[in-house]
């Protein structure tokens, strides 16, 4: 049996953005990216079971599916084609986890490309993929493997995702359905439960201190007085997280 | 019921300089490949390309086929970035029409229901206006009186897209997870050109696939052409996974020029569908 104290900062993190789905319910959890899978799954196969996520295909799935084995036995629920994760996100039952290559202190996102001149950007990222429609119609939250002054920064270069003093400009009816849930990083979990939504210093991973997160971001977070510890896994979680829904260890690779 | 059969000799007959063209499928997925690379052989140019993008807007704005680019995004999907749609961003120059990935379909269904826009809250905040001028907001006019993102109508000169089945009539039929958008593309467009891996009689398509899977009717087909591995190297699921192998291979032909000569020389320059499956099959 696995004790908590053997959890690895992997598994750390991975319950850090799990709890960003704490409360969501009957949606759909649209977790991209392997580490994000494992917190939505794990989310579901712990304390929210009533969520939907899909085989990152064309069907949401009924039973606990590990990541990474294509030939994992599915129990479809409903066949959801692209076209209807779409009506799924305008209609705002759903919660998305995205990266991010930069993001600044009220959760302006850009994955789209990086440079001043768009017309000729100095690298071409993403694109806006959907972005811009999943911060305007449902909850989103960040997982950000490279927490450095690189991709925390003062202002980002294009504006995918949309952050808050955006939608203060835009007003309260148009941004009625905007919430950037949470930012999770494997030094800290970040959140915007400030008066004016700055972004805050939410918890640190154990071993990391405050001083790191301040270090490595390159805007002034708000900082509580006491600022927790990021939970630890417990023997439940650890256990469905290494044999159930990652047990190919796929999630240790996002700390390259 | 008529005959449509073609080649894509034929199709790109039917093409013109600074025309529309939209492609069907999605990143590295069901795109009609063999029709692109009859394209890549031509003469054509200053295309306008609409596309959920992969390897087709890599090869072709690689090869100075394109003027305008509109697209969700660009994506080999195993591979998260199109490295030579990213050397063409990144050489200037390109106009793109860069929208939501959600939104973009709009554009095409407001192009097949012949209205001018569709309207949706994707881009509101966000830089997609500003990169974008050509967009527009609309005011409701009901009570609400909300502020929307105006999503104009993508027309088509032409949409290419690729099927599992066909007959020869122009029906298609799709067999893998998903249909994507090309039943909007066919719509959009004023004709829809439509490779797949088999022509089959038009009795014999329940014997793959339910009635659900036959999405594409003639009444938006032009031309139908039969590219048994049509798609390769992108996916077609049942009939084959991706080629990632050869992927992989066309992406790293960005980083060096005599390598994409040698690539190019081989497969896009293979003077039919059958030369280039040849090359591919004596890798």
């Amino acid at each position: 049996m696995t004790s908590t104290t053997e959890a690895t900062i992997d598994e750390i993190v991975v319950i850090a953005l799990a709890e960003a789905f704490r409360g969501d319910g009957e949606i759909l959890c649209n977790a991209i990216g392997t580490l994000p899978m494992c917190s939505g799954r794990l989310a579901r196969a712990t304390f929210e079971p009533d969520m939907v996520y899909t085989d990152g295909v064309s069907v949401l799935v009924a039973n606990t599916l590990p990541v990474g084995v294509p030939d994992a036995p599915i129990v479809p629920e409903a066949y959801i084609p692209y076209r209807t994760v779409f009506d799924v996100v305008w209609s705002g039952r759903r919660h998305v986890v995205m990266g991010a290559s930069q993001i600044d202190i009220w959760g302006n996102q850009n994955f789209a490309a990086i440079g001043d001149d768009y017309s000729k950007p100095k690298a071409q990222l993403l694109g806006m993929r959907g972005a811009p429609g999943n911060l305007i119609n449902n909850t989103t939250s960040y997982w950000i493997p490279n927490h450095s002054k690189r991709v925390f920064v003062p202002k980002v270069d294009v504006v995918s995702g949309p952050g808050y003093d955006r939608m203060r400009e835009l007003g309260a009816e148009a941004s009625r359905f905007h919430e950037i849930r949470r930012v999770v990083t494997p030094l800290a979990a970040l959140d915007f439960e400030t008066d004016d939504n700055r972004m805050r210093l939410r918890s640190v991973h154990p071993g990391v201190s405050v001083d790191q997160v301040v270090e490595n971001t390159g805007f002034e977070l708000v900082i509580p007085d006491d600022v927790p510890e990021s939970r630890l896994p417990s023997a439940e979680e650890l256990s469905v997280l290494r044999n159930e829904i990652d047990p190919l260890g796929l999630r240790k690779g996002e700390f390259a | 019921m008529p005959d449509k059969t073609m080649t894509e000799h034929d199709v790109v007959g039917e093409l013109a300089d600074g025309m529309t063209v939209g492609i069907g499928g999605w990143g590295s997925r069901r795109k009609p490949m063999s029709l692109v690379r009859a394209i890549l052989r031509s003469d054509l140019k200053n295309l306008t390309i609409v596309s959920y993008g992969g390897p087709d807007i890599g090869l072709l704005a690689k090869s100075g086929k394109v003027s305008k680019l509109a697209y969700g995004f660009v994506s080999l999907d195993s591979i998260a970035l199109e490295p030579h749609f990213r050397q063409a961003r990144q050489a200037g120059g390109l106009e793109v029409l860069e929208l939501d990935e959600g939104a973009f379909q709009l554009g095409l269904l407001a192009a097949a229901h012949r209205v001018p826009f569709y309207p949706c809250r994707a881009g509101l905040g966000s830089d997609m206006l500003k990169h974008n001028p050509e967009l527009r907001t609309v005011k409701s006019p009901y009570d609400d009186g909300e502020e929307l993102v105006a999503i104009p109508a993508m027309k088509l000169d032409v949409a290419l897209i690729h099927m599992n089945r066909a007959d020869a009539a122009g029906n298609g039929q799709f067999l893998g997870p998903d249909l994507y958008f090309d039943d909007l593309f066919a719509m959009a467009a004023d004709r829809t050109f439509m490779s797949c891996e088999k022509i089959v009689a038009t009795e014999d398509f329940l014997t793959e696939g339910s009635v659900h899977t036959l999405r594409i009717p003639r009444i938006f087909v032009d031309g139908v052409v039969e590219a048994p591995r049509g798609a390769h190297f992108t996916e077609c699921p049942p009939d084959y996974p991706r080629d990632e192998a050869f992927q992989a291979e066309y992406a790293a032909t960005a980083r060096d020029p005599e390598a994409w000569d040698t690539f190019k020389a081989r497969y896009i320059d293979a003077p039919s569908h059958e030369a280039y499956l040849a090359e591919v099959d004596a890798r």
